[in-house]
C-alpha cells in the first residue's frame, strides 16, 4: 500500500475516532442507561423512524457509521500489521481491512436509503 | 554490617564474545546514589572493563540513558532506592545496535535527525543592520516545550514501531523538526515537510504513546508526531484541491 494515500487514511481514521468518541456514548447513554431507567421519555418508535428518515439525519447516520468502519479498519491494519509483524501480508491486510470499511459503508448506505 | 544491592549489567565485548552475556555485581546500597552511581561503584572498584556513557549526572546531557528493570532511564536520575530489594537488571537502550556493553550505536537517530533540518531555516537573512528577529512569549511558548529535548533516546526505547519501521523518522527527531516549524523566525516547515510526509517518516507511528511517558523533559513527542500528522493531512488535501499551490 503505497504511503501517498496514507494522509487520507489517516484522516478517515481520525475523523472516525473522533465523531464515534463523541457521538456514540451520547446515544448508548440516552437509548440505553437514561431511556430504561425513565431519566428522559423518548419519542415513540414511530416517531424515531420519523426522525431517522429526515435527510439530516440519514447523512449523519451515515457519516458515523462510515468514518467509524474507516477507523476499525485502520486500528485493526496496524494491529495486525505491527502487533502481529505480518509484513509481508501489507497489501493483503490493506485490501481486506479497508475493503471490509467499504463494503460496511456501502451496507450502510444501502440500509439508510431502502430501509429505513 | 553495610547493605548491599545486586546489579545485573549486559555485557558485550565483541572481541571476546559473539552473543552478550549478564554479569553480576554487589554493590553497596546507598539511598542517596542513583543508578549511574552504583555503575561507576562497579568501573571504580569492581570492574574497570566496564563500558557505559555519561557526563552531566544531572539529567542535562542525555548521554545515561539506559534500560534499568526493562524501562529506559537516564540513570543519573534513577534512584537505587527505587528499585529495592533488587537485583537491578542494567541492559542497553533497546531499538540500537550495541558497540560495546551498555553503549548503543546512535548513527541512524543522528542520521534521521539531520534529514528533518533542525536549525532555524530562513528564505533570506535580513542584514544585522535590521536588528534581531523579535519574538513575543507567546511565540516562544509556542515551541518552547519542544526545544527542551536532550536527545537522550529514551523515546526510541520506548517506540515498539522504532524498531519494527526502518523508515520510521522517530519520536525526538520528530518533535525537533516541530520546535523548529513552530518557531516564528523559521521558514523551513515546507521544505521538512518533504522528508517527513514521504514514506514511512511520521505516518509508521500508530500512536502508542510510550515515548511521551519516558521522556525525562516533558517534551511530548506523542503529540509532536499527532500534530505533523495533521498539519500533512492538510497539506495534503491542499494539494489535491489546488495542485498548482506550492506545497
Ligand atoms: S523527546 Fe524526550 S525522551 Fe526523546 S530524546 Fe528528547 S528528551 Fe529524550
Ligand atoms: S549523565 Fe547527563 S543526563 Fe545523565
Amino acid at each position: 500500500m503505497g504511503r501517498v494515500k496514507e494522509p487520507i487514511l489517516w484522516a478517515l481514521f481520525s475523523g472516525g475516532g473522533m465523531v464515534a468518541a463523541l457521538v456514540l456514548p451520547a446515544l448508548v447513554f440516552l437509548l440505553w442507561i437514561a431511556a430504561p431507567l425513565g431519566w428522559v421519555t423518548l419519542p415513540s418508535y414511530g416517531e424515531l423512524v420519523e426522525l431517522v428518515r429526515h435527510p439530516i439525519s440519514r447523512l449523519s447516520i451515515f457519516a458515523l457509521a462510515s468514518l467509524s468502519f474507516y477507523h476499525w479498519a485502520h486500528r485493526f491494519r496496524y494491529t495486525l500489521y505491527d502487533g502481529l509483524q505480518l509484513y509481508h501480508l501489507n497489501e493483503l491486510i490493506a485490501v481486506l481491512t479497508y475493503g471490509s470499511a467499504t463494503l460496511l459503508t456501502l451496507a450502510a448506505g444501502f440500509l439508510l436509503v431502502a430501509v429505513v | 554490617m553495610a547493605e548491599s544491592i545486586t546489579i545485573e549489567v549486559q555485557r558485550y565485548r565483541p572481541e571476546e564474545q559473539s552473543q552478550p552475556s549478564w554479569q553480576t555485581y554487589e554493590v553497596p546500597f546507598q539511598p542517596e546514589w542513583m543508578v549511574l552511581d552504583a555503575l561507576n561503584y562497579i568501573k571504580d572498584n569492581l570492574d574497570g572493563t566496564l563500558s557505559y556513557r555519561w557526563s552531566c549526572r544531572m539529567g542535562v546531557c542525555g548521554s545515561c540513558g539506559m534500560m534499568v528493570n526493562g524501562e529506559p532511564v537516564l540513570t543519573c536520575a534513577a534512584y537505587l532506592k527505587g528499585f529495592t530489594p533488587g537485583p537491578i537488571r542494567v541492559e542497553p537502550l533497546t531499538g540500537f545496535p550495541v558497540i560495546r556493553d551498555l553503549i548503543g550505536d546512535m548513527s541512524d537517530f543522528l542520521e534521521k535527525l539531520s534529514r528533518v533540518s533542525p536549525w532555524i531555516m530562513r528564505e533570506e537573512e535580513p542584514p544585522l543592520s535590521k536588528g534581531e528577529h523579535l519574538q513575543t512569549p507567546e511565540q516562544l511558548a509556542e515551541y518552547k516545550g519542544y526545544s527542551m529535548c536532550i536527545n537522550c533516546m529514551l523515546c526510541y526505547a520506548a517506540c515498539p514501531i522504532y524498531e519494527l519501521e526502518p523508515g520510521f523518522i522517530g519520536p525526538a527527531a520528530i518533535a525537533l523538526a516541530q520546535r523548529y516549524n513552530l518557531d516564528s523566525r523559521d521558514q523551513g516547515a515546507a521544505e521538512r515537510m518533504k522528508t517527513l510526509s514521504d514514506a514511512e517518516g511520521i505516518w509508521a507511528c500508530t500512536f502508542v504513546g510510550e515515548c511521551s511517558t519516558v521522556c525525562p523533559k516533558n517534551v511530548d513527542p506523542a503529540g509532536a508526531i499527532q500534530r505533523y500528522k495533521l498539519a500533512a493531512t492538510v497539506d495534503h488535501f491542499k494539494s489535491m484541491v489546488l495542485p498548482w499551490s506550492e506545497r
